[in-house]
């Protein structure tokens, strides 16, 4: 920045950024986890209606949706071991591997979305006003729930675009690549929590 | 003690380098922990100036019974507005914000934060959400909530309660931001032979609010997006028309919102154990007891929030467990309250100013706290619930203890911060004439609320008038005393007499062994400690 | 600093993860597609558990980090679900 702040890159301290994104995945976790407590509290007052609320959503799309997380998860992991092995361009495919897959899944979701809605089913919609009380908590829940983990989604995308183009122009390299590590933590908590959002949602038909 | 006079070393205090920046430009572009941290009490002051102004405002409407000044609508808003503001634009904040950014970095031995430049993002965020609060006051109308936005009402009101609402979510953030980069500075940072056990008591009352700040911020955060939901989607998730269960939203809320009470206290438990043995001239007493009693509290204090629902039609199970759980949170404060009392006997004890303020501390604290056992009961707290007793006890420990706990923080790190000292005198007069204002402007509630005063209603039954009308001199004295102290303590930061005094009150801490004030830096070479914190020789 | 030493996990290792994962999503998937009982959503939660823990373990480095993340993240998470369990000391004794 200037003057003032130009003290703090003088010695590189790894571990205290590492330490900042671990405590920020934490503050996410619990930002969660207040959904987590309102599903389990109204899947315990509604679980019969959560059971055949259920049967509207798709399985295998989920399922595929999921393959694609966990695949783009390992593609990331991996980056990090290609960087460290100094191979810039295995750690640029690799991340854009991740891209590519997320985008995928945004548009799986787009489309996933778009099909309940054409069924009449939105937050608030008078059809869920209609099916009961269970049917709207369970989509009221659902379109917010994967609604705030696609913005995750989005969020994460904007890092790891950053850094791609750290890594591309030599910024980050095999001996300063704690961004990349950072990204990576992030994006593995999205991959974290969409691996109980699926069960909680798709699975309990 | 060598020399206890920083002239004549040849350096720049943080106040005097400004990194080539002019005017306001010196103070919002630096990442200096110091200057942040006065960033914030500026803006604080702002604030709470507002605050206080609300809060008279409803004692002059309850100074008679029927419509005074103003008619229920605005009672409503005006305790909204007071609410919103002291919670999350004063006392959540204040401490940590204030007194952690300029003396943690400088307690542990380090030149700064971890994260500079999050720091100073933090408190653009804190201005955004006070922005975001501000609007809220127009459109349609203040809310009318109260700082608790409890559902159903909370969807429901026609009033612009969305604002204010966002404007607590964006806060937390701020909040969060500003925990995370504590903690990663206290693991991160510490001086050579600065160990765990060798850190000053306010730095670790800092390291367990900001756990707090940290896993409690985001509950309350998703819950409120939660009722922005209800509110613009009508999705219904505390719309008992829809399914939706009100009762899960008071849950949420207290899961957040009795830690917070925590994270307001914590800090300013922190700043009496600095204080007390200061000007006792002792070793504190018990030094790991306070530190595990800190970590206690921080712990146990997120299992109890249920204590603020014990009428809302919670289970027997829930109803027990919870009064049982409050009961225990109680001990590690009390375990507090007998260190400090240790530490002031047979120690050489100086009533300067820090002193009063930490000694009335430990008194406003101690009946704060017991009415807290009054209210943590079952039982009682039936009879109790939602009177003016509940305010008198809240009004005890928040104001009381967090803003006791800040006079007492301000005056005896005046001198380090400005490189001036206030008029001692005043600063006396002021404390004394605003300890007298508070006791009798909230004490009277205890009464009221124990014949059954309700909270939050802007007229009342005759048979409360007597008490009202003390209680509302009350504030006029306290505010007088609030007038000469802030007075006395901008007079003397703009023109009081300059001070170079590297340590006026003889304290053991790092923050006394750096000039005053202190370089932009805090120090040349980061020390190596090597004696235990709170050692007198 | 020194202490940051990196441990270069080998590619293998991540592909087995990945498999292993793979495996444990399809048993949930199978487990609660053939029949509903009331175990499936127990089974189905703690597969997701396991999985958790994998990602976490492997993918986001804890197995060889230093201890101190290991810790917290335990914490953390047993704080979460002991506020879901002080939780429900209301909602399954209403
Ligand atoms: C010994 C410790 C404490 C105990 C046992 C205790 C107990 C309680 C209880 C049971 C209530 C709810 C009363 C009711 O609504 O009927 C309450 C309210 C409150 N307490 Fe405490 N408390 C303690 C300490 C604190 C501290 C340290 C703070 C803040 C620094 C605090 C701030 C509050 C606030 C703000 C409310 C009112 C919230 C509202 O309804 O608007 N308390 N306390
Ligand atoms: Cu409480």
């Amino acid at each position: 920045m200037s003057a003032t702040s130009a003290h703090i890159n003088e010695h590189r301290d790894d571990t205290a950024s590492k330490l900042g994104m671990w405590l920020f995945i934490f503050t996410e976790l619990m930002l969660f986890g207040g959904l987590f407590i309102t599903y389990s509290v109204y899947r315990y007052s509604h679980s019969g209606a959560f059971h055949l609320a259920a049967q509207e959503l798709d399985v295998t799309m989920g399922t595929i949706n999921t393959v694609i997380l966990l695949i783009s998860s390992m593609t990331l992991a991996m980056s990090t071991t290609a960087i460290q092995k100094k191979d810039k361009r295995t750690t640029l495919i690799l991340i854009g591997i991740t891209l590519v897959l997320a985008l995928v899944f945004l548009v799986n979701k787009y489309f996933e979305w778009s099909a309940k809605i054409g069924h009449g089913i939105w937050p608030g919609s008078p059809l869920l006003e209609e099916l009961g009380r269970g049917d709207t908590l369970f989509f009221g829940l659902y379109f917010f729930m994967t609604g705030l983990h696609a913005v995750h989604i989005i969020v994460g995308m904007v890092i790891l675009i950053v850094v791609f183009v750290f890594v591309w122009k030599d910024k980050l390299t095999f001996d300063n690549f704690q961004l990349l590590e950072n990204g990576g933590l992030y994006w593995h908590l999205v991959d974290l929590i969409w691996i109980f959002l699926f069960p909680l949602f798709y699975l309990i038909t | 003690m060598t020399s206890n006079d920083s002239e004549n070393k040849g350096y720049k205090s943080y106040l005097e380098e400004d990194g080539g920046r002019k005017g306001i430009f010196k103070w919002i572009l630096s990442t200096d922990h110091k200057r942040i941290a006065l960033l914030y009490l500026y803006s604080m002051m702002v604030w709470f100036t507002v605050g206080v102004v609300l809060g008279l405002l409803m004692k002059l409407e309850l100074i008679a019974p029927g419509q005074t000044i103003m008619g229920p609508q605005s009672y409503n808003a005006t305790f909204t507005v007071h609410g919103v503001i002291m919670i999350f634009l004063i006392v959540i904040p204040g401490l940590p914000a204030v007194f952690g950014n300029f003396m943690l970095p400088i307690q542990i031995g380090a030149k700064d934060v971890a994260f500079p430049r999050l720091n100073l993002l933090s408190w653009y965020i804190y201005v955004l959400g006070s922005i975001l609060v501000i609007l809220s006051l127009f459109g349609n109308g203040p809310p009318d909530t109260g700082w608790t936005f409890y559902a159903p009402y909370s969807f429901k009101t026609g009033t612009n309660m969305l604002p204010a609402a966002l404007g607590a979510f964006v806060l937390g953030f701020s909040s969060i931001l500003t925990g995370l980069n504590f903690i990663v500075t206290i693991h991160r940072m510490r001086a050579p032979g600065m160990t765990w056990f060798k850190m000053p008591l306010f730095t670790w009352t800092l390291y367990g609010t900001g756990w707090i700040q940290l896993l409690a911020t985001p509950i309350i955060g998703i819950t409120l997006l939660m009722v922005a939901g209800d509110r613009i989607l009508g999705i219904g998730f505390f719309d008992p028309a829809k399914g939706g269960d009100p009762l899960l939203y008071q849950h949420l809320f207290w899961i957040y919102s009795h830690p917070a009470v925590y994270i307001m206290i914590l800090p300013a438990m922190g700043v009496i154990s600095e204080i007390i043995p200061t000007f006792s001239k002792k070793t504190i007493f018990g030094y790991k007891a306070i530190v595990l009693s800190t970590l206690a509290i921080a712990f146990v204090g997120y299992f109890v929030w249920g204590h603020h629902m014990f009428t809302s039609g919670m289970s027997g199970t829930a109803l027990y467990t919870f009064s049982i759980l409050t009961f225990l949170v109680a001990i590690p404060s009390a375990i507090k309250v007998f260190n400090w009392i240790s530490t002031m006997h047979q120690g050489s004890i100086s009533t300067d100013i820090p002193f009063l303020w930490a000694a009335s501390f430990i008194f406003v604290f101690l009946i704060g706290g017991l009415t807290g056992l009054v209210v943590g009961a079952l039982a009682t707290d039936v009879h109790l619930h939602d009177t003016a007793f509940v305010v008198a006890h809240f009004h005890f420990i928040v104001f009381g203890g967090v803003g006791f706990a800040f006079f007492g923080a301000i005056h005896y790190w005046f001198p380090k911060i400005f490189g001036r000292m206030y008029d001692k005198s005043w600063a006396k007069t002021g404390w004394i004439i605003f300890f007298v204002g508070f006791v009798t402007l909230y004490g009277p509630m205890f009464y009221l609320g124990m014949i059954g005063m309700p909270r939050r209603y802007f007229d009342y039954l005759d048979e409360f008038h007597g008490p009202n009308i003390v209680s509302t001199l009350g504030a006029l004295v306290m505010i007088a005393g609030l007038l000469i102290i802030l007075t006395n303590l901008i007079k003397a930061a703009r023109h009081g007499e300059k001070t170079t005094e590297m340590n006026p009150w003889g304290g053991t801490n790092l923050e006394w062994q750096i000039p005053t004030p202190p370089p932009l830096e805090n120090f040349d070479e980061i020390p190596v400690i090597e004696k235990a914190t709170y050692k007198y020789d | 600093m020194s202490d940051t030493s990196h441990h270069i996990v080998p590619y293998s290792t991540y592909g087995l993860i990945l498999l292993l994962l793979l495996v444990l999503t399809g048993t949930s998937v199978a487990v609660t597609q053939i029949e509903l009982t009331k175990w499936s959503t127990a089974v189905a939660l703690l597969l997701a558990g396991t999985k958790s823990a994998f990602v976490l373990a492997i993918f986001m480095h804890l197995k060889f980090d230093q201890k101190i993340f290991r810790i917290m993240a335990v914490l953390i998470i047993l704080l979460l679900a002991s506020v879901i369990i002080i939780t429900f000391l209301d909602y399954a004794f209403r």
